[in-house]
């Protein structure tokens, strides 16, 4: 049996949550106040995720990177995998709030996301 | 030119500040000096922003977006790579603000003015870091540019000086880019951030050193090392400490308001927020000056950055149609106990408003009392990271407030 003390990131109240697991089955959760608080430890325990960001490359734009997000949490084990692809990505401008970059990277169920928009470069017509 | 409002600074305070503004039917101007709208948004890439004011998980540049369209639909007028280098009392009823832009300076009238510059980061030199002035030592914010606005890598190994927010989040970004926080290091014996962000540690696996400070750096050309001393519980120095080696130092050891303008004007200073004194419409002791956001306190959530713009855009309405806050008496809020600062300084007595404080240390089963209006209230924990939020009714009775935490 192992018992985990967390302390709760939901909202600022910050409880301190301790979540009681033996094998792969949770046996307790305490001093949580909420029921939100209350998932959040198991999961948090059971299989922890994150929302992942960073920023990519952007080609002919007038900024030279995007920033992107996953759209939902991802498996934490997952996340270094997943920034090292991103890593590799170029995307052409313009790129719009909210587009979606890539749609399942590496077969997970998350979309990738761009959180900011970067306009065009003027090309200009050759003489 | 005369406006009604003019607004300083297009961040979140400043942008929420201009639409209400226009939303009440005051002619407004908008200066900001970057390029760009949202302030230090568009570089916070991380999520977390809007959970209180919209419900919602947003990034900052998402969050940025929806306030910067809001101003967009409105009647605003905009003005960006205006930067403001002073603020006129020409009478109480009409100020001058004059700015540097690329078609040279120019000046506008107003009559209220509503001052959102944001904050500015502490330095290396602020916080007694001597040694070689080398290449890599930057403020957390700087990092975070060149990062997220401009995709450029700052190090390879990274130490971090503070614990707060924004220390933490960029010891995130540096693993979440592969490279590695060699130590977070703290003077105080607790760590600086919100629950939330201090799961970065964990997650990343980023040793924290509580107690400890960055005393000096050394390195040719470039940081090679950074020593690092136990201090005890006055904060001294001891011991002959040990070195970290990395390539690059981060500060970010907190935000002082940016109020230059508003000092060399006249406004009165807060030395406990290092922001003006203000009333419960947020204006501050220059009648019709107005002030939000991180130039009025340090905020560590931005729904509070853009509850204040709101708050300081109305006491404006107020001002521009009533030709000056009707004069009252105002009551001091006075601070008993673990109360490091407390703003609104003045309230009127005539209207609800929130009260925003930080405890000057950690509490466990803390005791928030108003007594002269009945309010007691328990809170779990009190952390001098997390800004505790009081609303407090109009009745106030015997002309006094007192804020007691205990």
């Amino acid at each position: 049996m192992t018992v985990y003390k967390l302390t709760c990131v939901i909202c600022p109240l910050s409880c301190s949550v301790e979540v009681e697991v033996e094998g792969n089955r949770v046996k307790d959760v305490r001093g949580f106040s909420c029921t939100r608080g209350k998932e959040w430890a198991v999961e948090e325990v059971l299989s922890p995720k994150r929302v992942v960001m960073t920023v990519i490359q952007v080609r002919g734009g007038k900024e030279p990177v995007v920033s992107v997000k996953t759209d939902s949490p991802i498996p934490k084990e997952r996340i270094r995998e997943l920034m090292s692809y991103l890593a590799t990505l170029e995307v052409e401008a313009p790129i719009s709030i909210g587009q979606v970059v890539v749609e399942h990277p590496l077969g997970l169920k998350t979309k990738i996301v761009a959180t900011g928009s970067v306009e065009a470069v003027e090309t200009r017509g050759h003489a | 030119m005369m406006y009604d409002v003019v607004v300083v600074g297009g961040g979140p305070a400043g942008l929420a500040a201009a639409s209400e503004s226009s939303k009440l039917g005051l002619g407004t101007l908008l200066l900001d000096e970057n390029p760009r709208l949202g302030g230090i948004l568009p570089q916070c890439i991380h999520p977390g922003f809007g959970l209180h004011c919209l419900g919602e998980d947003l990034t900052g540049p998402e969050f940025a977006h929806r306030l910067i369209e809001e101003v967009r639909r409105s009647d605003v007028e905009v003005k960006t790579q205006a930067h403001v280098t002073s603020l006129a009392m020409r009478s109480d009823l009409v100020k001058e603000v004059t700015y540097a832009s690329p078609q040279g300076t120019e000046a506008v009238q107003a009559k209220a003015v509503i001052y959102a510059a944001g904050a500015r980061e502490r330095h290396r030199f602020e916080v007694g870091i001597a040694g070689d002035r080398v290449a890599g030592i930057y403020t957390a914010g700087e990092a975070q540019a060149m990062m997220d606005l401009y995709g450029v890598m700052p190090g390879r190994r990274v130490v971090i000086v503070g614990s707060g927010d924004v220390g933490l989040i960029m010891a995130r970004r540096f693993a979440l880019e592969g490279a590695e926080v060699v130590g977070v290091v703290e003077m105080l014996p607790y760590p600086g951030g919100l629950a939330r962000n201090l799961m970065i540690l964990r997650d990343f696996d980023i040793p924290l050193y509580l107690s400890h400070k960055v005393t000096e750096v050394r390195g040719r050309g470039r940081v090679e090392r950074v020593k690092v001393v136990r201090v005890d519980e006055e904060l001294r120095e001891t011991g002959e400490g040990f070195w970290m080696e990395c390539d690059t130092l981060l500060i970010s050891a907190g935000l002082v308001p940016r109020v230059k303008i508003l000092r060399r004007a006249g406004a009165i200073i807060d030395p406990a927020t290092g922001g003006p004194v203000v009333n419960d419409r947020l204006e501050t002791t220059l009648p019709g000056v107005f002030a939000a956001g991180n130039s009025l306190i340090i905020n560590d959530l931005v729904d509070y950055a853009v509850e204040q713009g709101r708050t300081a855009a109305k006491g404006a309405g107020e001002f521009v149609r009533g030709n000056g806050i009707p004069t009252r008496r105002w009551i001091r809020v006075r601070r008993e106990g673990n109360v490091r600062f407390v703003v609104p300084h003045m309230l009127g007595g005539d209207r609800d408003v929130w009260l925003y404080t930080r405890v000057s240390r950690p509490v466990e089963d803390a005791l928030v009392e108003v007594p002269e209006i009945g309010l007691r209230r328990k809170v779990p924990v009190l952390k001098p990271s997390e800004m505790l939020r009081l609303r407090i009714k109009a009745e106030v009775e015997g002309g006094r407030v007192t804020l007691v935490i205990k």
